[in-house]
């Protein structure tokens, strides 16, 4: 690891000032991919900027139609809290399954989006549940926020403080997957609101995308098995040691029954 | 440039000066001498440099000792007494012999540990489950795992229930 000045600040807007006086600073969430990202010296931030010891980063709260989780809320804090398992179980249930034990221990919702790593599982939920990433300046559509591969819409400076999902009528996450590293090499999302159904996919694809096809096959009939004709095209999905595109492309389809019968 | 962090370790308070990117297992390790927490893969896959922060389990190799200001970290050397004698999960380990090498059982037991806190009874399936992040490289899973169950029952107030062999 390269040296660095580690800060930790108390408050957002002392974290948004201590940024605008450094050359390279980054922001450190739970650390669970930035610190190895370091080890490894792939990256050589001049400055870190600790939010852990920020109040009103923190914090799960339900709050119209939805639920409200400070940026900082870990993994585990998100997959054990019985507001999350009441109002939104399949968010629960998402949290429990990212790595590991430890690593839901450090990692936190906003470190999680704003890496945007393809295979991460929370973009799924933030999309399929339409959610409203806030952030120190505005108000960021979950549609709207993945740009691409580890790229959002955030501007440089830009702090994540919360993420606002929507509580749909049901819903449910299911993902295959990497037996090792536990991320999605394919993960679905589905949700309903009303009539409304949303298919977000991560793993398969650069960022994570909606099934556009999917969605209006299953508001039409809600089955796993309306979903037997659906195809999602491999073109432009990632391939790589553990799995080929069209393999993946083949994995939506059966993630997407699973999760649609989970929903009930 | 170097940065003071304070904090207890197995009940002890202690404050030193180490370099901002010191990681928390090298400050346990090379400052304060525990060399029961041990560095294995250093990618955080392996677990054998869990350690618990205010009682949860976490990857020492995976935090800074700068995170780790003004916690109370544990270390596999502050589980037992101070008499000496054995937490209930570490008696269980050896009673159950739930280690070959043994280089992975400090993260295995403080993995446990954590993992039995938070649920008193797991089943096997859930303990199976409950180590995913920690790696046995000698494949002694099977043993480890009656350990942890007959150690949770132990950590219940039952009495540790002694090996089939």
């Amino acid at each position: 690891m390269y040296a660095f000045t580690y800060h930790r600040p108390k408050s957002v807007a002392d974290a948004v000032a201590l940024q605008g006086r450094f050359e390279d600073p980054k922001l450190l969430g739970g650390g669970q991919t930035l610190l190895p990202t370091l080890k490894q010296r792939l990256a050589r931030p001049s400055d870190l900027i600790d939010l852990g010891q920020i109040p009103e980063l923190q914090g799960i709260r339900e709050e119209a139609g939805g639920l409200t989780v400070g940026a900082f809320t870990r993994h585990a804090q998100v997959a054990h809290s019985d507001v999350v398992q009441r109002v939104i179980p399949a968010l629960a249930s998402l949290a429990e399954g990212i790595g590991d034990r430890q690593v839901r221990n450090m990692g936190t919702l906003g470190g999680s989006i704003c890496n945007a790593d393809p295979s991460a599982d929370y973009p799924a939920a933030v999309v399929a549940l339409k959610a409203t990433v806030r952030t120190d300046r505005r108000e960021i559509a979950g549609d709207d926020f993945f740009t691409g591969m580890f790229e959002t819409a955030l501007e440089p400076g830009e702090i994540v403080t919360a993420v606002h999902f929507q509580t749909p009528d049901k819903a449910a996450y299911a993902k295959f997957r990497n037996p090792a590293s536990r991320y999605a090499i394919v993960g679905v999302f589905v949700a309903v609101f009303g009539s409304e159904v949303r298919v977000a996919v991560t793993g398969a694809g650069p960022s994570v995308f909606r099934a556009d096809d999917m969605e209006a096959t299953l508001a039409q009939d809600f089955r796993a098995d309306a979903l037997n004709g659906a195809s999602v095209s491999a073109d432009g999905l990632n391939a790589d040691i553990h799995a080929s595109a069209d393999y993946r492309a083949h994995l939506v389809r059966v993630m997407a029954r699973r999760a649609v019968e989970a929903c009930g | 440039m170097p940065c003071t962090v304070s904090m207890t370790v197995n009940g002890k308070a202690v404050s030193r000066e180490v370099e901002e990117r010191t990681l928390l297992v090298t400050f346990l390790r090379d400052q304060l001498g525990l060399t029961g927490t041990h560095v294995g893969c250093d990618t955080s896959q392996c677990g054998a440099c869990v350690v618990h922060i205010d009682g949860r389990s976490v990857k020492s190799c995976t935090m800074l000792a700068a995170q780790a200001d003004g916690a109370a970290v544990t270390t596999i050397e502050g589980l037992a007494a101070a008499d000496g004698t054995l937490h209930p999960m570490q008696a269980a380990f050896r009673e159950h012999h739930g280690l070959q090498c043994g280089f992975c059982t400090p993260g295995m037991v403080m993995s446990a540990v954590d993992l039995v806190t938070a649920n008193p009874s797991p089943s096997e399936h859930e303990v199976r489950e409950g180590l995913e992040g920690n790696i046995c490289r000698c494949t002694g899973y099977h043993n480890i795992v009656k350990a942890v169950m007959a150690g949770a029952e132990a950590m219940q107030g039952g009495t540790l229930k002694a090996a089939a062999e």
